[in-house]
């Protein structure tokens, strides 16, 4: 029993270092156990770096999903393809990650009597904010949403219980409940990621499965070369999205509850 | 005792029916399952009496650094590297959730949850 | 002293199954529920909270309304109280237990509650709000439980029971706090984003909780041969009056707020709730029937409660005034007040919420079921009180 402890600590210990230390490291300490406190030492270190480092953020243009209403759709139909996202028939069950909606529901805080002629007509693609103080975190009784040191509002839906306060507690809309079971309602499954069961809350992870392994957001890998969307780290000062949000003047939703979203919008 | 036919039968009632899953079952203890081994594949990330006896830790850890730590990098053992994930790593080698999984879950009743969310291999 | 709930008339069985039908319809439902999710109620993506949560909301109420009772006979001394106190008790067990089974039949996924408290979060409300309901379900069961038996043994009761006796009064004042500050502390719900609703949940709930045991005594009166006392009951009601006047005063209040400062945020629930809402060319309102309900069954039952006559002459309306008390207060928090606050939603769309008949059913099958153990609980207390005269 006891050796079986230390083999099963040991491989987890590696597979945690693993994730932050990269291959090479991992070669030279597979053998000791010593050394897998240390790197645990250096993961958190490292992990502590991240939240200095990095933030990630997305500039959606809207004026770019108005000339191509194309866009639009191919960003939905990215992410919710990747992610398993059902369709259901009726409408009182639906789950959304990504959608498109008009200007005046997406900033209902700040109507306008006098809309442009294309704000009016075309729709933009409204997701969850990723807010840095974000109000679903602060409710969520089992700790099942949270916010990664990289900024992402991720789910564990192995913890959710279903309660459904994080759906009242988010300003922005950006919640789903699986009423019932998904599954039957997947059209085309992906089998590199899981879908979910029935009784738990879901939402856009900003793609953290990918972004944590290098790669783009579903979304606005879709998008390709239009730059209709820009993902990128808020906290390089030299990264692309912070070079857009010097040039343009960009707006958020509802900023005023002091949620600091992570999303930002060029008019 | 008075009583003592009653209070007998009763007891007897009783004892009968705390047994159910004794006597209900008799007879029945099946052969061990036969699991179907990976064809292409010799090790396991841990050895077999290990994962055997550990795999739902194992997968829980995983699981914790994945999702909540954000720790997804990959592991190496014998010189292979290892993705922490059920989907991607698991079930590549063993890709029928039928002839693995199941058999032995089924063998020891226990019902894990794992797959109301996680997709099987298409057998 | 369980053995006090075995023995009782024809009428008191007859009652159990009827209550005992409507458990079974409700537990039949909520298998139903239980094995096809959640998709069996009306809630959806933007009501996602429904009739379960807001009869919760309003159960906790009752349940802290029995400190009106405790209150004032164990701080004040007011003796009169003596003989009625354990009802209040017994009937916060109920109300509690009632609560816990609205929260677990809301829950998608009931098997991981225990995460609550497996991974406990002090930064969630919804953490606090069980440690407050059970505290106070522990404290009410416990108090009730010794008091009773001494009673019973027509001795004093032990002297460390009234650290607990008084550890309950703050308890029952914050599980409806902390009840309020599930809804209070969301930002972009600016009907429930308001200082008053705790405040205005305690008025409520003090109103609310003793006119049901006033409505229980006088019931006991005729069927069970026990009298709360005319100066108990009095007293009662002068209390629901103050406090059912309380209540609507906050809601006037809140009125004020949303119509003089006319921030369409502050407004739009109230107007969804009381007017019906306007929105492209639709006009919502399918909550104004119950609303106005509210307000008529108010006025109705603070007329009856308060007029001499029917206050203190006649048992009959001064039980049809609590009632309607009872019932205002029901409608306006146990309807009202949740299903409102998510209209509109965060993109300014309204979806109005129906609840669905499996969802009725399970409601009733909890209620009924909050009544039963509230019947067994009383034939215990009202079977040692006349042990005690015997």
């Amino acid at each position: 029993m006891d050796t079986n402890r230390r083999n099963f600590l040991k491989v987890a210990g590696i597979s945690t270092l693993a994730g932050l230390g990269g291959t090479t490291i991992v070669n030279r300490l597979i053998a000791g156990v010593d050394e897998a406190h240390a790197a645990a030492a250096a993961g958190a270190e490292m992990e502590q770096k991240a939240a200095e480092t990095i933030r990630y953020g997305l500039v959606i243009d809207i004026k770019k999903f108005q000339q191509d209403p194309s866009l639009g759709e191919k960003a939905v139909n990215a992410c919710h393809q990747i992610h398993n996202v059902p369709k259901f028939p009726e409408k009182r069950d639906e789950i959304k990650w990504i959608w498109m909606t008009h200007f005046e529901n997406a900033f209902a805080e700040s109507p306008n009597l006098y809309q442009d002629e294309a704000n009016q007509t075309h729709l933009l693609p409204i997701l969850c904010n990723h807010c840095d103080n974000p109000p679903c975190v602060r409710v969520c009784p089992t700790k099942a949403t949270y916010r990664y040191e990289d900024g992402i509002v991720g789910m564990d839906y192995h913890r959710c219980i279903g309660c459904r306060f994080c759906m009242a507690a988010c300003p922005y809309g950006s919640r789903s409940f699986n009423w019932r079971d998904p599954r039957p309602f997947i059209e085309n499954i992906n089998r590199d990621y899981p879908a979910r069961t029935r009784g738990v809350v879901e939402k856009c992870n900003f793609c953290v499965e990918r972004v944590q392994a290098g790669l783009q957001p579903a979304c606005v890998e879709a998008v390709g070369d239009s730059k209709a969307l820009v993902f990128g780290n808020l906290k390089d000062p030299n990264s692309e999205i912070r070079q857009i949000l010097k040039e343009k003047q960009t707006i958020q939703r509802n900023p005023s509850l002091g949620t600091i979203p992570s999303v930002f919008y060029i008019v | 005792m008075y009583d003592s036919g009653k209070i007998i039968a009763g007891l007897l009632i009783f004892v009968l029916f705390v047994t159910i899953p004794v006597w209900y079952n008799r007879g029945s203890a099946g052969a061990v399952p036969d699991l179907e081994l990976p064809k292409d594949a010799k090790t396991c990330v841990l050895p077999a009496a290990e994962i055997r006896a550990e795999h739902m830790k194992l997968l829980n850890v995983w699981r914790d650094e994945v999702l909540r730590d954000g720790e997804r990098g990959t592991f190496e053992v014998d010189g292979k590297q290892y993705q922490k994930s059920l989907m991607l790593t698991c079930m590549k080698c063993h890709t029928s959730k039928v002839r693995f999984c199941d058999r032995c879950h089924d063998y020891t009743s226990v019902n894990p949850y794992c797959w109301n969310c996680h997709l099987a291999p298409v057998e | 002293m369980f053995e006090k709930a075995l023995k009782g008339n024809k009428y008191y069985w007859m009652w159990l199954a009827f209550l005992g039908f409507f458990i079974a319809v409700g537990v039949v439902s909520y298998l139903r529920q239980y094995y096809v999710g959640l998709t069996l109620t009306g809630m959806t993506r933007d009501v996602s909270w429904g009739l379960y949560i807001a009869q919760f909301t309003f159960l906790v109420g009752v349940a802290a309304g029995g400190v009106m009772l405790v209150l004032p006979y164990y701080i004040h001394n007011f003796k009169a109280f003596g003989r009625i106190t354990i009802l209040g008790e017994f009937l916060a067990i109920a109300s509690l237990l009632m609560c816990m089974m609205f929260i677990m039949v809301d829950l998608g996924q009931p098997l991981r509650a225990l995460n609550v408290i497996l991974h406990p979060t002090p930064h969630s409300m919804l953490f606090w709000d069980m440690c407050v309901l059970w505290g106070y379900l522990i404290l009410n069961a416990l108090c009730g439980w010794v008091i009773l038996t001494a009673e019973r043994k027509q001795v004093a009761p032990p002297k460390w029971i009234y650290f607990f006796v008084y550890l309950s009064i703050p308890f029952a004042f914050s599980i409806h706090t902390v009840t309020a500050m599930l809804y209070c502390g969301l930002p972009g719900r600016h009907f429930w984003l308001s200082a008053i609703v705790a405040p205005r949940f305690l008025a409520s709930a003090f109103a609310a909780g003793p006119a049901l045991i006033v409505v229980m005594a006088l019931i006991l009166k005729r069927v069970a041969n026990f009298d709360a006392g005319k100066e108990a009951i009095d007293k009662m009601v002068t209390i629901i009056t103050y406090a059912a006047i309380t209540n609507v005063f906050f809601l006037s209040l809140e009125f004020f707020v949303g119509y003089y400062s006319d921030i369409p945020g502050h407004q739009h629930s109230l107007q969804y709730l009381f007017f019906g809402l306007e929105h492209h060319g639709h006009v919502y309102n399918n909550l104004v029937p119950f609303m106005w309900g509210f307000v008529i069954l108010f006025l109705v039952g603070i007329s009856l409660i308060t007029h001499p006559y029917t206050r203190r002459k006649s048992d009959l309306w001064l039980g049809i005034g609590c009632a309607s008390i009872f019932t205002a207060f029901w409608l306006d928090k146990g309807i009202g007040f949740v299903l409102a606050g998510f209209l509109p939603t965060p993109i300014h769309e309204i979806v109005e919420y129906y609840p669905n008949i499996n969802e009725i059913f399970v409601t009733l099958g909890v209620w009924a079921t909050g009544f039963f153990i509230l019947t067994v609980l009383y034939k215990i207390a009202l079977g040692v009180e006349h042990e005690i005269e015997a």
